[in-house]
């Protein structure tokens, strides 16, 4: 079952197409690679299914309703959020209430539930404190639990910012970039941290990536975008051995 | 000085602080900046005033009234300016304070620019406290509860905070009701001891001068507003023996708090039972940790 549909997807910015006419169908908890060049619009396909960006062309389904040109935070709410490449935390914030910020949408009392602290309230908060909690363990962040963001290092922060979309119980994670500047030891445990979230979460993730080694590693599928337009699609083997790849990533022999 | 005149400026300072609680949600957690709150409080203040004067109403239910008014009025404005981004819609408020007042100017039933006298004289030390410590005790609850942390992700981070869900839109405007709600109780409150109201009174220049004392007083720290509001409302009055120079003062005072402590005199730290135990501890055990941080949410 596809939980994700990409139709004809189209994002031109003026007279610039950054995306063209994208087919890309999603199975239900496969972990998906996309690749490609800089500027190959991987992130713009990012910012079109969150709903940072409005569609020009084309529609997105998810678990089989149109989800296209909706608000982001509607979106967030259906089930898919993600991450960004260059890191987006609430960074004066410490990792618990990074988390528990997120944790939010698990709780519906009011604003007069809060002012008048009632047990509706109480009730609540205390479950989002219990989940928050759980979720910082699960990610091996508890020890800094109370350091601020902005001060944890770089491959925490990306682990945090994990932390904060998983705390949405999303169906659909994309991340983009999640390896960027960490050392091999660091993407090592990415993987495996990635493997393992999408078995306990009962995930579906869509990665953008340029180690090549994560990819290969994690993916059970593969997508090249080339100048928006999609250039190949999948298993690692037949894409590392698929000739216009190699020609858009080393260029044509002569 | 005699012990009236003390508590005239305290009763001054609390109008004004009432004021600067509401601007500290949306300024200081929200983090939208508004040049306008002067204009809510006139709409508050005249609203009440109405209320009291016109058609006899008790005090409390037309302060609550003309904090309604005012919440109303910037649902208006919310409307249409809050998708604005950054500056912008800091200056779209500034353009609506100053309309209000020139609107006010000109509608004769409140006595135009001459102003409107005779005012009954229901505004004291004791319900300006009273009002004060409920609106604080609010804003407190509010800002430790997911609906305040949800406005201070906005604050922190907007984009990210859409991606987990947050519906920026509702929670600014959330945040701009009330805090215009607090300004126009506040109009009430300075209408009811002034006993007079006039147009002029709530000029660009009282709109910069809050947004002032939220800032001197720490971004994200309702104990730096309190604090922020007793200290520049007194400031000019306690400098009035060279009162040439006491503008040069505040001036100089707001400058020297902007270089030496850009965050603010609490910059974002709260004084509460607990954090203040923990400062006590510190000090007597010679380690000069700062306060713990509550970033104004936990």
């Amino acid at each position: 079952m596809n939980i994700l549909e990409l139709k004809g997807l189209t994002k031109t910015f003026g007279g610039l197409t950054a995306v063209g006419d994208v087919n890309f169908n999603a199975e239900k908890d496969s972990i998906t690679g996309l690749i490609g060049p800089n500027g190959a619009g991987k992130t713009t396909i990012f910012n079109l299914i969150t709903g940072v960006y409005k569609v020009t062309k084309g529609n997105i389904l998810f678990d089989g309703k149109d989800i296209t040109n909706k608000e982001p935070y509607l979106i967030a709410e259906a089930g898919i959020t993600r991450t960004f490449q260059n890191i987006r935390l609430f960074k004066k914030l410490t990792v618990y209430e990074n988390v528990l910020t997120a944790c939010h949408y698990n709780a519906d009392y009011s604003l007069v539930d809060s002012v008048l602290r009632l047990p509706k309230f109480r009730k609540q908060e205390k479950q989002l404190q219990d989940q928050a909690a759980e979720l910082i363990n699960i990610m091996g962040l508890e020890s800094r639990k109370d350091l601020i963001a902005n001060n944890l290092p770089y491959g925490l922060q990306r682990r945090l910012e994990i932390a904060r979309a998983l705390a949405l119980m999303p169906k659909l994670l994309l991340l983009d970039e999640p390896a960027a500047g960490m050392n091999p030891d660091e993407t090592e445990q990415l993987m495996k941290l990635i493997s393992e979230i999408r078995k306990r979460f009962n995930l579906t993730i869509l990665i953008i990536e340029h180690h090549m080694d994560l990819i290969m590693g994690v993916c059970e599928n593969i997508m090249v975008l080339n100048f928006g337009c999609k250039l190949a699609e999948g298993n690692p083997g037949d894409i590392q051995n698929d000739k216009s790849v190699i020609e858009a990533y080393l260029g044509v022999e002569s | 000085m005699n012990n009236e005149y003390i508590i005239g400026i305290l009763t001054l300072a609390g109008i004004n602080l009432m004021t600067v609680l509401g601007l500290s949600l949306l300024t200081g957690f929200t983090g939208l900046f508004s040049f306008g709150h002067a204009g809510f409080m006139a709409i508050g203040g005249y609203t009440a005033a109405m209320m009291t004067v016109k058609f006899h109403w008790p005090f409390i239910p037309a302060l609550l009234v003309g904090g309604l008014a005012a919440a109303l009025a910037s649902a208006l404005i919310g409307k249409v300016t809050l998708n604005l981004k950054g500056d912008y819609f800091c200056i779209a408020t500034l353009g609506f304070g100053e309309a209000i007042r020139l609107v006010l100017d000109n509608v004769q039933y409140f006595g135009g620019a001459r102003g409107w006298p005779g005012i009954p004289y229901y505004t004291n030390i004791w319900n300006v406290l009273g009002i004060n410590i409920v609106a604080v005790i609010v804003l407190a609850n509010l800002i430790r509860s997911r609906h305040g942390r949800n406005m201070i992700a906005i604050r922190e981070e907007e984009l990210a905070s859409q991606i987990v869900g947050i519906d920026v839109f509702k929670y600014k405007m959330t945040s701009l009701m009330i805090s215009a709600g607090y300004a126009g109780i506040a109009g009430g409150l300075m209408g009811h001891y002034m006993t007079f109201l006039q147009p002029k009174m709530f000029s660009l220049a009282k709109s910069t001068e809050l947004t002032i004392i939220v800032i001197f007083g720490g971004l994200g720290s309702i104990s730096g507003s309190v604090l922020g509001a007793l200290v520049l409302t007194s400031l000019p009055e306690i400098l009035r023996a060279f009162y040439e120079w006491r503008l040069v003062f505040y001036g100089l005072a707001v400058i020297f708090i902007m270089i030496s402590r850009p965050e603010g005199l609490m910059g974002g730290y709260e004084l509460t039972p607990s954090s203040m135990k923990k400062l006590y501890r510190n000090l007597t055990s010679g380690r000069r940790d700062k306060l713990q941080g509550e970033g104004g949410g936990k």
